[in-house]
């Protein structure tokens, strides 16, 4: 069973604004039946203020409780105000959401923003970029705004804000890219140039502080050998040396940590000394 | 609140007359049945009569019999047992729908570089027999077929499958875990090679399960350790477990006609109660060919996991094969090879039964589930699609 808050619980049991509007400003509609949720998001607009929003929702108690949560958090609001709303807004006003169910929330951003466009008479930005998950329709686009908006850096996050990734898992290399690159042009540019002597400084320092605590926490450790080029060669130690899931761990743990705070185009390698 | 519990699939309650039976082999009669005094002795007397139950009721003889920690040990006993004894073969049959137990290990076997098939079912969830039949090759080690699906309760034609793979010299194993205890199991005139097991859902304590060897067939323990099942399992016995699971066997023998009328009487009440007084909702699997305690049904245009929480606030416990409630983002793999639109997958809710549940119960669950679906309904987007009257300025 999930871990929802009792506010997600109470917005789940007894929604707020749930329906229609008959003569709506502006409707935002997005997700679909086969992908698991959909929302449709209708708002009444009068001189700059937002007077009336209404949702209907195709999901799970997160789902309808952030189509909730974001028809309370809009009403009475001016347009200004609302377009600042971002999903990280929704979930913090619901006190959290597991981090799986996100894409609650980015279904609420979305619809707010179609709801908007159509409100103003602009075509919405449909399907911008292009399609990188095939089995729920994300492009990369949407993905590249995930990854900038949550500072997101690994693709099990990516999945759990955008749901991209999450069918047959043959996009993720490709996901995986889309996150070292757009957390490359997020960096300042001063970061960017590290000399030899700062990079190999900089994944000294990281390992030592971030990762071999976590690792020893469970028993393992690495240890650092070489730094050539981009590749970060490690030994293996403890129980990392004899995991089977080590591969995994080096992959999703240890190289998304040194990507994330040091250099987004790192690969760790094994080396048996 | 009242629990109404409709989810005997997932577990089952341990029956209060085996509760009873079993309490003193923790604290009175702890003894190791391994141990050379009678404090000891006496245990070992009681696990030797629980395996005569157990053999008794599937119909097969006590030293066939393995007792295991659960239905998922059991499974992976059989399937790499089968591997090891058969090295030279690198080919596992077996289906689409089978429980992870079952499903991931040979996942996990394939990317270790053995060469896995999965045989197709179709809409009613029966198993592509013509298919299974021509995956059955010299390369072949096993064939593991489950014997009814968890999630559908459609029930596989095990004996026959069976027969085919002993034709060719191919074990074959079945996960028959929730088969036995709702549907007569006989052994001895099967071809089944292996057969797995749990307690837990024939009211039986969980962390317990067994594994039936047929005699004559070539075994490789999986935990291996003490002397313990004959040197097939070591760990020191689940004393208290067994004997439960002895009990269970024999409650399950006396009572299986009497309650399985009962039960499936309650079922169809349900099931035809839901779907007459629900539109758009359809049952999935042969309801003809199934268990008689399961019933899944898709209600179209609401998403399971919001369905089950409205039903918690009612007490009422079942289980779904929408995305939301796994944890993944596709739903139930069972739903999917039967081809069920994922539109109605996602509406998928599994009722259960068990001979505990009566017909105030179900009274009230008819009662119930109607709103939640109607209510969620009209929540939803797709409800209402036809009528739409969101008028875009």
């Amino acid at each position: 069973m999930w871990e929802y808050t009792d506010k997600v619980k109470e917005h789940f049991l007894n929604p707020r604004n749930a329906g229609e509007i008959e003569d709506a400003s502006g409707v935002g509609e997005v997700g679909s039946m086969a992908c698991g949720d959909a929302l449709k998001l209708c708002i009444k607009v009068e001189g700059d203020r937002i007077t009336d929003a209404r949702f209907q929702t195709f999901g799970c108690a997160s789902a309808i409780a952030s189509a909730s949560a974001l028809t309370e958090m809009i009403k009475g609001k001016t347009v200004e105000e609302v377009e600042k709303i971002t999903n990280q807004d929704i979930a913090d006003y619901l006190g959290g959401l597991p981090k799986e169910k996100m894409h609650c929330s980015v279904l609420g951003r979305q619809a707010l923003e179609k709801a908007l466009a159509d409100y103003r008479g602009i075509a919405p930005k449909e399907a911008e970029g292009e399609i990188v998950c095939e089995c729920f329709g994300v492009t990369d686009r949407e993905i590249e705004r995930a990854v900038r908006e949550n500072n997101l850096a690994t693709v099990e996050e990516v999945t759990g804000y955008t749901k991209a990734g999450g069918g047959c898992e043959k996009c993720h290399d490709a996901i995986r890219e889309i996150i070292a690159k757009t957390r490359e042009e997020a960096r300042p540019v001063a970061a960017r140039r590290l000399s030899n002597i700062q990079k190999m400084k900089m994944i000294e320092e990281t390992i030592e502080r971030e990762i071999r605590p976590s690792l020893k926490h469970d028993g393992g450790d690495i240890e650092l050998i070489d730094v050539i080029g981009d590749r970060v060669l490690v030994g293996t130690r403890g129980a990392c040396a004899v995991c089977k899931a080590s591969e995994q761990t080096l992959k999703d743990f240890v190289e998304a940590k040194l990507r994330e705070l040091v250099w987004p185009g790192l690969v760790v390698e094994e080396v048996n000394s | 609140m009242k629990t109404i519990y409709l989810d005997n699939n997932a577990t089952t309650q341990t029956a209060p007359e085996i509760l009873e039976e079993i309490v003193p082999y923790f604290h009175e009669e702890y003894g190791n049945p391994s141990s050379a005094y009678s404090f000891g002795g006496r245990v070992a007397s009681k696990i030797k009569k629980a395996r005569e139950q157990v053999a008794a009721f599937l119909g097969a003889e006590p030293e066939e019999i393995v007792f295991t920690s659960c239905g998922t040990e059991s499974d992976n006993t059989a399937v790499l047992s089968a591997l090891a004894t058969r090295n030279d073969k690198r080919h596992i049959v077996t289906s689409r729908v089978e429980h992870p137990a079952i499903r991931s290990l040979c996942a996990h076997l394939e990317r270790k570089g053995r060469r896995v098939t999965e045989i197709p079912v179709d809409g009613e969830g029966h198993l592509d027999m013509e298919r299974y039949r021509r995956s059955l090759t010299p390369d072949t080690a096993l064939a593991t077929l489950m014997w009814a699906n968890n999630e559908t309760g459609v029930l596989f034609p095990v004996e026959e499958a069976a027969r085919m793979a002993r034709e060719k010299g191919i074990l074959f194993h079945t996960d028959a875990v929730q088969a036995v205890g709702k549907i007569p199991v006989r052994l001895k005139d099967s071809a089944i090679d292996m057969l797995s097991l749990s307690g837990h859902k024939l009211h039986a304590p969980k962390g317990v399960g067994v594994l039936y060897v047929r005699k004559g067939t070539k075994f490789s323990p999986f935990m291996i350790g003490g002397h313990q099942e004959r040197g097939r399992r070591g760990g020191t016995e689940n004393t208290p477990g067994i004997i439960g699971l002895g009990m269970a066997c024999d409650l399950a023998a006396a009572k299986m006609n009497e309650e399985n009328a009962r039960v499936s009487a309650l079922r169809d009440k349900l099931e035809d109660g839901l779907t007459r007084s629900v539109p758009n909702c359809r049952v999935n699997g042969d309801r003809a060919s199934r268990l008689p305690n399961t019933s899944n049904i898709s209600f179209e245009f609401v998403e399971g996991e919001a369905i089950l929480l409205m039903m918690d606030e009612f007490g009422i416990c079942a289980s779904s094969g929408s995305a939301c409630t796994s944890g993944s983002l596709q739903p139930s793999h069972v739903l999917r090879a039967m081809g069920v639109p994922f539109t109605m997958a996602h509406g998928s809710i599994r009722f259960s039964l068990s001979i505990h549940n009566t017909e105030e119960e179900i009274d009230f669950v008819l009662d119930k589930v109607p709103h939640i679906i109607g209510r969620l309904r009209e929540m939803s987007p797709f409800w209402n699609a036809g009528r739409r009257t969101c008028a875009a300025s």
